[in-house]
Protein backbone atom coordinates (compact mmCIF):
# COMPACT_ATOMS: atom_id res chain seq x y z
CA UNK A 1 0.00 0.00 0.00
CA UNK A 2 1.36 3.41 -0.85
CA UNK A 3 1.73 6.05 1.81
CA UNK A 4 -0.72 8.97 1.57
CA UNK A 5 1.04 12.27 0.87
CA UNK A 6 -0.57 14.09 3.77
CA UNK A 7 -2.39 12.44 6.62
CA UNK A 8 -4.27 14.30 9.33
CA UNK A 9 -5.09 12.24 12.36
CA UNK A 10 -7.37 13.37 15.14
CA UNK A 11 -6.60 16.99 14.35
CA UNK A 12 -8.29 19.63 16.43
CA UNK A 13 -7.75 23.33 16.60
CA UNK A 14 -8.82 25.92 19.10
CA UNK A 15 -8.75 29.64 18.52
CA UNK A 16 -9.66 32.33 21.01
CA UNK A 17 -11.06 29.68 23.37
CA UNK A 18 -13.39 28.39 20.68
CA UNK A 19 -12.92 24.96 19.19
CA UNK A 20 -12.98 25.35 15.42
CA UNK A 21 -12.85 21.68 14.50
CA UNK A 22 -11.97 18.49 16.26
CA UNK A 23 -11.30 14.84 15.48
CA UNK A 24 -10.49 15.68 11.88
CA UNK A 25 -9.12 12.63 10.08
CA UNK A 26 -8.18 12.97 6.49
CA UNK A 27 -5.71 11.39 4.14
CA UNK A 28 -4.74 13.08 0.98
CA UNK A 29 -3.15 10.93 -1.71
CA UNK A 30 -1.32 11.84 -4.85
CA UNK A 31 -3.95 12.77 -7.41
CA UNK A 32 -6.40 14.22 -4.91
CA UNK A 33 -8.17 17.50 -5.37
CA UNK A 34 -9.61 18.44 -2.01
CA UNK A 35 -12.01 21.32 -1.56
CA UNK A 36 -12.44 22.51 2.02
CA UNK A 37 -15.92 23.91 2.51
CA UNK A 38 -17.80 25.51 5.32
CA UNK A 39 -19.40 28.78 6.40
CA UNK A 40 -17.29 31.87 7.10
CA UNK A 41 -15.33 31.64 10.30
CA UNK A 42 -15.42 27.86 10.53
CA UNK A 43 -11.65 27.54 10.31
CA UNK A 44 -10.88 26.92 6.65
CA UNK A 45 -8.00 29.35 6.50
CA UNK A 46 -6.81 28.18 9.92
CA UNK A 47 -6.66 24.61 8.66
CA UNK A 48 -4.64 25.73 5.64
CA UNK A 49 -2.29 27.66 7.91
CA UNK A 50 -1.71 24.49 9.91
CA UNK A 51 -0.89 22.72 6.66
CA UNK A 52 1.63 25.41 5.73
CA UNK A 53 3.35 25.20 9.16
CA UNK A 54 2.86 28.94 9.80
CA UNK A 55 0.57 28.06 12.68
CA UNK A 56 1.33 25.32 15.17
CA UNK A 57 -1.62 25.70 17.52
CA UNK A 58 -3.14 22.27 17.07
CA UNK A 59 -3.40 18.93 18.73
CA UNK A 60 -3.28 15.73 16.76
CA UNK A 61 -0.89 14.86 13.97
CA UNK A 62 -0.12 16.17 10.53
CA UNK A 63 1.98 13.61 8.70
CA UNK A 64 3.90 14.19 5.48
CA UNK A 65 4.56 10.82 3.87
CA UNK A 66 4.23 9.20 7.27
CA UNK A 67 6.46 11.60 9.20
CA UNK A 68 5.27 14.45 11.44
CA UNK A 69 5.71 17.70 9.52
CA UNK A 70 7.69 19.47 12.22
CA UNK A 71 10.33 16.76 11.88
CA UNK A 72 10.61 16.89 8.09
CA UNK A 73 9.81 20.56 7.84
CA UNK A 74 12.29 21.75 5.18
CA UNK A 75 11.68 18.66 3.08
CA UNK A 76 7.95 19.26 3.28
CA UNK A 77 8.17 23.00 2.61
CA UNK A 78 10.24 22.23 -0.44
CA UNK A 79 7.25 20.32 -1.82
CA UNK A 80 4.68 22.91 -0.81
CA UNK A 81 3.27 25.86 -2.64
CA UNK A 82 0.86 28.17 -0.86
CA UNK A 83 -1.10 31.02 -2.34
CA UNK A 84 -3.06 32.78 0.35
CA UNK A 85 -5.59 35.55 0.81
CA UNK A 86 -2.74 38.01 0.53
CA UNK A 87 -0.94 37.46 -2.75
CA UNK A 88 2.54 38.15 -1.34
CA UNK A 89 3.31 40.27 -4.37
CA UNK A 90 5.34 43.43 -3.83
CA UNK A 91 3.56 46.34 -5.46
CA UNK A 92 6.73 48.36 -6.00
CA UNK A 93 8.18 45.62 -8.19
CA UNK A 94 7.20 44.36 -11.61
CA UNK A 95 5.66 40.89 -12.09
CA UNK A 96 8.97 39.68 -13.52
CA UNK A 97 10.90 40.86 -10.44
CA UNK A 98 8.31 39.39 -8.09
CA UNK A 99 8.52 35.98 -9.71
CA UNK A 100 12.29 36.28 -9.81
CA UNK A 101 12.28 36.46 -6.02
CA UNK A 102 10.21 33.28 -5.75
CA UNK A 103 12.57 31.54 -8.16
CA UNK A 104 15.50 32.39 -5.91
CA UNK A 105 13.73 31.34 -2.74
CA UNK A 106 12.38 28.02 -3.92
CA UNK A 107 14.81 25.76 -5.65
CA UNK A 108 13.78 24.37 -9.02
CA UNK A 109 11.13 27.03 -9.39
CA UNK A 110 11.81 27.11 -13.11
CA UNK A 111 9.66 24.57 -14.84
CA UNK A 112 9.26 27.20 -17.53
CA UNK A 113 10.55 30.72 -17.94
CA UNK A 114 9.00 33.55 -15.96
CA UNK A 115 7.79 35.10 -19.21
CA UNK A 116 5.98 31.91 -20.21
CA UNK A 117 4.34 31.67 -16.80
CA UNK A 118 3.11 35.25 -17.03
CA UNK A 119 1.82 34.60 -20.52
CA UNK A 120 -0.07 31.56 -19.25
CA UNK A 121 -1.92 33.66 -16.69
CA UNK A 122 -2.74 36.31 -19.29
CA UNK A 123 -0.23 38.93 -18.26
CA UNK A 124 1.65 39.02 -21.54
CA UNK A 125 2.85 42.57 -22.02
CA UNK A 126 2.65 43.36 -18.30
CA UNK A 127 6.00 41.80 -17.37
CA UNK A 128 7.66 45.12 -16.66
CA UNK A 129 4.72 47.16 -15.41
CA UNK A 130 5.02 47.97 -11.69
CA UNK A 131 2.43 45.95 -9.79
CA UNK A 132 0.71 48.98 -8.30
CA UNK A 133 -0.60 49.70 -11.80
CA UNK A 134 -2.27 46.27 -11.92
CA UNK A 135 -5.84 45.46 -10.89
CA UNK A 136 -6.69 43.15 -7.98
CA UNK A 137 -7.34 40.27 -10.36
CA UNK A 138 -4.05 40.84 -12.15
CA UNK A 139 -2.17 40.93 -8.85
CA UNK A 140 -3.67 37.58 -7.96
CA UNK A 141 -2.69 36.28 -11.38
CA UNK A 142 0.91 37.26 -10.68
CA UNK A 143 0.77 35.13 -7.52
CA UNK A 144 -0.93 32.30 -9.39
CA UNK A 145 1.72 32.35 -12.12
CA UNK A 146 3.85 30.48 -9.58
CA UNK A 147 1.67 27.43 -10.18
CA UNK A 148 3.29 27.16 -13.61
CA UNK A 149 6.79 27.58 -12.23
CA UNK A 150 6.78 25.37 -9.17
CA UNK A 151 7.80 21.74 -9.02
CA UNK A 152 6.00 21.39 -5.65
CA UNK A 153 3.67 18.44 -5.28
CA UNK A 154 1.36 19.94 -2.70
CA UNK A 155 -0.61 23.02 -3.64
CA UNK A 156 -2.44 24.77 -0.84
CA UNK A 157 -4.63 27.51 -2.24
CA UNK A 158 -6.76 29.82 -0.13
CA UNK A 159 -9.62 31.27 -2.20
CA UNK A 160 -7.61 31.18 -5.43
CA UNK A 161 -10.56 32.28 -7.56
CA UNK A 162 -11.11 35.61 -5.82
CA UNK A 163 -11.13 38.45 -8.35
CA UNK A 164 -10.40 36.06 -11.24
CA UNK A 165 -12.70 36.17 -14.29
CA UNK A 166 -14.68 33.17 -15.57
CA UNK A 167 -12.20 32.18 -18.25
CA UNK A 168 -9.38 32.41 -15.73
CA UNK A 169 -11.24 30.20 -13.26
CA UNK A 170 -11.79 27.56 -15.96
CA UNK A 171 -8.08 27.64 -16.84
CA UNK A 172 -7.10 27.33 -13.19
CA UNK A 173 -9.39 24.37 -12.67
CA UNK A 174 -7.90 22.65 -15.68
CA UNK A 175 -4.40 23.33 -14.37
CA UNK A 176 -5.29 21.88 -10.98
CA UNK A 177 -6.78 18.77 -12.53
CA UNK A 178 -3.64 18.33 -14.61
CA UNK A 179 -1.44 18.77 -11.56
CA UNK A 180 -3.44 16.18 -9.64
CA UNK A 181 -3.31 13.66 -12.46
CA UNK A 182 0.45 14.24 -12.68
CA UNK A 183 0.94 12.90 -9.16
CA UNK A 184 0.46 16.02 -7.07
CA UNK A 185 -2.36 17.07 -4.82
CA UNK A 186 -4.32 20.27 -4.42
CA UNK A 187 -6.01 21.48 -1.26
CA UNK A 188 -8.11 24.57 -1.70
CA UNK A 189 -10.88 26.58 -0.16
CA UNK A 190 -13.45 28.26 -2.32
CA UNK A 191 -17.12 29.13 -2.16
CA UNK A 192 -17.55 28.55 -5.85
CA UNK A 193 -18.74 25.27 -7.29
CA UNK A 194 -15.86 23.51 -8.94
CA UNK A 195 -16.49 22.18 -12.41
CA UNK A 196 -13.83 19.48 -12.37
CA UNK A 197 -14.90 15.97 -11.63
CA UNK A 198 -13.39 14.00 -8.81
CA UNK A 199 -13.19 16.88 -6.37
CA UNK A 200 -13.32 15.64 -2.80
CA UNK A 201 -15.40 17.96 -0.68
CA UNK A 202 -14.66 18.21 3.00
CA UNK A 203 -17.14 20.25 4.97
CA UNK A 204 -15.47 21.55 8.10
CA UNK A 205 -18.83 21.98 9.80
CA UNK A 206 -19.03 18.20 10.06
CA UNK A 207 -16.05 18.39 12.40
CA UNK A 208 -17.22 21.34 14.46
CA UNK A 209 -18.04 20.47 18.06
CA UNK A 210 -21.74 19.85 18.64
CA UNK A 211 -22.38 22.73 21.02
CA UNK A 212 -21.14 25.51 18.73
CA UNK A 213 -23.07 23.97 15.86
CA UNK A 214 -26.19 24.13 18.01
CA UNK A 215 -25.41 27.70 18.99
CA UNK A 216 -25.17 28.73 15.36
CA UNK A 217 -28.45 26.94 14.65
CA UNK A 218 -30.14 28.69 17.54
CA UNK A 219 -28.78 32.02 16.50
CA UNK A 220 -30.05 31.57 12.96
CA UNK A 221 -33.53 30.63 14.14
CA UNK A 222 -33.63 33.44 16.65
CA UNK A 223 -32.77 36.15 14.14
CA UNK B 1 1.32 23.46 -21.20
CA UNK B 2 4.06 20.98 -20.73
CA UNK B 3 3.97 20.26 -17.05
CA UNK B 4 4.16 16.50 -17.44
CA UNK B 5 7.58 16.46 -19.09
CA UNK B 6 9.54 17.55 -16.07
CA UNK B 7 9.56 15.05 -13.23
CA UNK B 8 7.93 16.04 -9.98
CA UNK B 9 10.23 16.36 -6.98
CA UNK B 10 11.28 12.88 -5.95
CA UNK B 11 9.20 11.23 -3.26
CA UNK B 12 12.03 11.25 -0.76
CA UNK B 13 12.89 14.73 -1.94
CA UNK B 14 16.36 14.72 -0.45
CA UNK B 15 19.41 15.94 -2.30
CA UNK B 16 18.33 16.98 -5.80
CA UNK B 17 15.95 19.66 -4.67
CA UNK B 18 17.61 21.25 -1.67
CA UNK B 19 17.40 25.03 -2.09
CA UNK B 20 20.60 27.00 -2.08
CA UNK B 21 21.02 29.31 0.89
CA UNK B 22 23.14 31.71 -1.12
CA UNK B 23 20.54 32.01 -3.87
CA UNK B 24 17.80 32.68 -1.32
CA UNK B 25 19.93 35.27 0.48
CA UNK B 26 20.76 37.04 -2.77
CA UNK B 27 17.14 36.92 -3.96
CA UNK B 28 15.88 38.68 -0.83
CA UNK B 29 18.80 41.11 -0.86
CA UNK B 30 18.16 42.06 -4.47
CA UNK B 31 14.40 42.33 -3.95
CA UNK B 32 14.68 44.58 -0.88
CA UNK B 33 17.26 46.83 -2.52
CA UNK B 34 15.02 47.19 -5.57
CA UNK B 35 12.06 48.09 -3.36
CA UNK B 36 14.21 50.62 -1.50
CA UNK B 37 15.29 52.21 -4.80
CA UNK B 38 11.66 52.40 -5.97
CA UNK B 39 10.66 54.10 -2.70
CA UNK B 40 13.43 56.69 -2.80
CA UNK B 41 11.34 59.23 -0.91
CA UNK B 42 11.26 57.09 2.23
CA UNK B 43 15.02 56.68 2.14
CA UNK B 44 15.45 60.37 2.84
CA UNK B 45 13.30 60.37 6.01
CA UNK B 46 15.94 59.34 8.59
CA UNK B 47 18.50 61.54 6.87
CA UNK B 48 16.22 64.55 6.99
CA UNK B 49 15.54 63.89 10.67
CA UNK B 50 19.28 63.65 11.33
CA UNK B 51 19.97 66.86 9.45
CA UNK B 52 17.14 68.84 11.01
CA UNK B 53 17.84 67.95 14.64
CA UNK B 54 21.57 68.66 14.31
CA UNK B 55 20.80 71.98 12.60
CA UNK B 56 18.61 72.96 15.56
CA UNK B 57 21.34 72.33 18.13
CA UNK B 58 23.44 75.50 17.51
CA UNK B 59 20.21 77.51 17.27
CA UNK B 60 18.74 76.12 20.45
CA UNK B 61 21.75 75.76 22.70
CA UNK B 62 24.60 78.03 21.73
CA UNK B 63 26.50 78.82 18.56
CA UNK B 64 29.79 78.98 20.46
CA UNK B 65 32.34 76.53 19.09
CA UNK B 66 33.61 75.57 22.56
CA UNK B 67 30.16 74.50 23.76
CA UNK B 68 29.26 72.75 20.51
CA UNK B 69 32.48 70.79 20.19
CA UNK B 70 31.94 69.36 23.67
CA UNK B 71 28.42 68.29 22.70
CA UNK B 72 29.20 67.10 19.18
CA UNK B 73 30.12 63.40 19.61
CA UNK B 74 27.25 62.60 21.96
CA UNK B 75 24.74 64.68 20.02
CA UNK B 76 25.55 63.12 16.65
CA UNK B 77 25.42 59.64 18.16
CA UNK B 78 22.09 60.17 19.93
CA UNK B 79 20.41 61.58 16.84
CA UNK B 80 21.81 58.85 14.58
CA UNK B 81 20.43 56.28 17.04
CA UNK B 82 16.99 57.91 17.06
CA UNK B 83 16.97 58.15 13.25
CA UNK B 84 17.66 54.41 13.06
CA UNK B 85 14.93 53.73 15.59
CA UNK B 86 12.41 55.73 13.55
CA UNK B 87 13.11 53.73 10.42
CA UNK B 88 12.82 50.32 12.10
CA UNK B 89 9.05 50.04 12.21
CA UNK B 90 8.88 49.51 8.46
CA UNK B 91 11.48 46.72 8.41
CA UNK B 92 8.97 43.83 8.30
CA UNK B 93 5.73 45.83 8.18
CA UNK B 94 5.11 45.92 4.43
CA UNK B 95 6.04 42.25 4.05
CA UNK B 96 3.58 41.40 6.79
CA UNK B 97 0.80 43.41 5.19
CA UNK B 98 1.07 42.01 1.68
CA UNK B 99 1.66 38.38 2.60
CA UNK B 100 5.32 38.23 1.55
CA UNK B 101 6.32 37.47 5.15
CA UNK B 102 4.13 34.34 5.14
CA UNK B 103 5.83 33.24 1.96
CA UNK B 104 9.22 33.92 3.55
CA UNK B 105 8.34 31.77 6.57
CA UNK B 106 7.12 28.86 4.49
CA UNK B 107 9.98 28.92 2.03
CA UNK B 108 12.47 26.10 2.43
CA UNK B 109 15.12 28.64 3.42
CA UNK B 110 16.71 29.08 6.84
CA UNK B 111 15.01 32.13 8.29
CA UNK B 112 18.29 33.26 9.88
CA UNK B 113 19.84 34.15 6.52
CA UNK B 114 16.64 35.72 5.26
CA UNK B 115 16.46 38.03 8.28
CA UNK B 116 20.16 38.78 7.87
CA UNK B 117 19.57 39.80 4.26
CA UNK B 118 16.72 42.11 5.22
CA UNK B 119 18.72 43.70 8.06
CA UNK B 120 21.73 44.13 5.79
CA UNK B 121 19.59 46.07 3.33
CA UNK B 122 18.19 48.16 6.18
CA UNK B 123 21.72 49.03 7.24
CA UNK B 124 22.73 49.87 3.67
CA UNK B 125 19.83 52.30 3.29
CA UNK B 126 19.90 53.91 6.75
CA UNK B 127 23.14 53.22 8.65
CA UNK B 128 25.54 53.83 5.77
CA UNK B 129 23.95 57.13 4.61
CA UNK B 130 23.80 58.34 8.23
CA UNK B 131 27.49 57.52 8.64
CA UNK B 132 28.39 59.32 5.44
CA UNK B 133 26.42 62.36 6.48
CA UNK B 134 27.86 62.53 10.00
CA UNK B 135 31.17 64.31 9.10
CA UNK B 136 29.24 67.12 7.41
CA UNK B 137 27.14 67.57 10.52
CA UNK B 138 30.35 67.34 12.54
CA UNK B 139 31.52 70.51 10.78
CA UNK B 140 28.24 72.15 11.73
CA UNK B 141 28.87 71.29 15.38
CA UNK B 142 32.58 72.24 15.09
CA UNK B 143 33.77 68.73 15.93
CA UNK B 144 37.56 68.80 16.56
CA UNK B 145 39.48 67.32 13.66
CA UNK B 146 40.78 64.37 15.69
CA UNK B 147 37.19 63.14 16.02
CA UNK B 148 36.22 62.61 12.38
CA UNK B 149 37.68 59.18 11.65
CA UNK B 150 36.65 57.74 15.02
CA UNK B 151 33.14 59.13 14.44
CA UNK B 152 32.85 57.50 11.02
CA UNK B 153 34.29 54.21 12.22
CA UNK B 154 32.14 54.04 15.34
CA UNK B 155 28.96 54.92 13.44
CA UNK B 156 29.70 52.40 10.70
CA UNK B 157 30.05 49.57 13.22
CA UNK B 158 27.45 50.96 15.59
CA UNK B 159 24.60 51.48 13.12
CA UNK B 160 24.99 47.91 11.88
CA UNK B 161 24.57 46.72 15.48
CA UNK B 162 21.59 49.04 15.91
CA UNK B 163 19.90 47.63 12.79
CA UNK B 164 20.45 44.05 13.98
CA UNK B 165 19.15 44.65 17.49
CA UNK B 166 16.27 46.69 16.13
CA UNK B 167 15.20 43.77 13.93
CA UNK B 168 14.27 41.83 17.08
CA UNK B 169 11.91 44.57 18.21
CA UNK B 170 10.50 45.04 14.72
CA UNK B 171 9.82 41.31 14.44
CA UNK B 172 8.13 41.19 17.84
CA UNK B 173 5.81 44.09 17.09
CA UNK B 174 5.09 43.48 13.40
CA UNK B 175 1.67 41.97 14.01
CA UNK B 176 0.54 44.80 16.28
CA UNK B 177 -1.47 47.63 14.79
CA UNK B 178 0.38 50.32 16.70
CA UNK B 179 3.70 48.81 17.64
CA UNK B 180 5.78 51.96 17.34
CA UNK B 181 5.93 52.90 21.01
CA UNK B 182 6.31 49.34 22.18
CA UNK B 183 9.13 48.84 19.69
CA UNK B 184 11.00 51.81 21.16
CA UNK B 185 10.49 50.55 24.72
CA UNK B 186 11.79 47.08 23.86
CA UNK B 187 14.78 48.31 21.92
CA UNK B 188 15.95 51.35 23.90
CA UNK B 189 17.62 49.47 26.79
CA UNK B 190 19.52 47.31 24.30
CA UNK B 191 20.72 50.40 22.45
CA UNK B 192 22.24 52.03 25.54
CA UNK B 193 25.57 50.10 25.60
CA UNK B 194 26.14 50.79 21.89
CA UNK B 195 25.51 54.49 22.46
CA UNK B 196 27.81 54.66 25.50
CA UNK B 197 30.74 52.99 23.76
CA UNK B 198 30.18 54.76 20.44
CA UNK B 199 30.05 58.28 21.86
CA UNK B 200 32.77 57.74 24.44
CA UNK B 201 35.11 56.34 21.79
CA UNK B 202 34.81 59.53 19.77
CA UNK B 203 35.25 61.68 22.87
CA UNK B 204 38.39 59.91 24.00
CA UNK B 205 39.86 60.31 20.50
CA UNK B 206 39.19 64.05 20.69
CA UNK B 207 40.82 64.25 24.09
CA UNK B 208 43.88 62.49 22.72
CA UNK B 209 43.41 59.12 24.40
CA UNK B 210 43.57 55.80 22.51
CA UNK B 211 40.14 54.93 21.16
CA UNK B 212 40.73 51.61 19.41
CA UNK B 213 39.79 49.73 22.58
CA UNK B 214 36.25 51.11 22.56
CA UNK B 215 36.03 50.44 18.83
CA UNK B 216 37.00 46.84 19.55
CA UNK B 217 34.18 46.61 22.09
CA UNK B 218 31.78 47.99 19.47
CA UNK B 219 33.09 45.37 17.07
CA UNK B 220 32.45 42.69 19.67
CA UNK B 221 28.86 43.95 20.05
CA UNK B 222 28.46 43.70 16.29
CA UNK B 223 29.84 40.15 16.16
CA UNK B 224 27.50 39.10 18.95
CA UNK B 225 24.55 40.81 17.27
CA UNK B 226 25.25 39.15 13.90
CA UNK B 227 25.16 35.74 15.55
CA UNK B 228 22.26 36.20 17.93
CA UNK B 229 19.94 38.94 16.65
CA UNK B 230 18.76 37.22 13.43
CA UNK B 231 18.03 34.08 15.44
CA UNK B 232 15.93 36.03 17.93
CA UNK B 233 14.21 37.98 15.17
CA UNK B 234 13.43 34.76 13.27
CA UNK B 235 11.83 33.27 16.38
CA UNK B 236 9.89 36.48 16.97
CA UNK B 237 8.62 36.47 13.39
CA UNK B 238 7.29 32.92 13.80
CA UNK B 239 5.46 33.98 16.96
CA UNK B 240 4.07 37.10 15.29
CA UNK B 241 2.76 35.24 12.26
CA UNK B 242 1.37 32.41 14.38
CA UNK B 243 -0.94 34.73 16.32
Amino acid sequence: MTQPLIKLTDLSCERDERVLFEALNLSIDAGDLVQIEGPNGCGKTTLLRLLTTTSTDYSGNILWQGEPIDRVRLDYLNQLLYVGHLPGVKKALTPRENLGWFCGMFQGHQRCSVEEALEQVGLFGFEDVPCYHLSAGQLRRVALARLFLTPARVWVLDEPFTAIDKQGVANLERLMAEHASGGGCVILTTHQDMMSEGVRRINLRDFAPINTGAAVQYHMEGS
Amino acid sequence: MTRGEIPMGSAGGVTDNVPSIGAGFMATLRRDLLIAVRHRGELANPLMFFLMVITMVPLGISPEAAVLSALAPGMIWVVALLATLLSLDSLFRSDFEDGALEQLLMSPQPLYFQVLAKVFVHWLITGVPLTLMAPVLGVMLSLPSAGYWPLILSLLIGTATLSLIGAIGAALTVALRKGGLLLSLIIMPLYVPVLIFGASGVRSAIEGFPYLGTMAVLGAFLALAIVLAPLAAAGALRISING
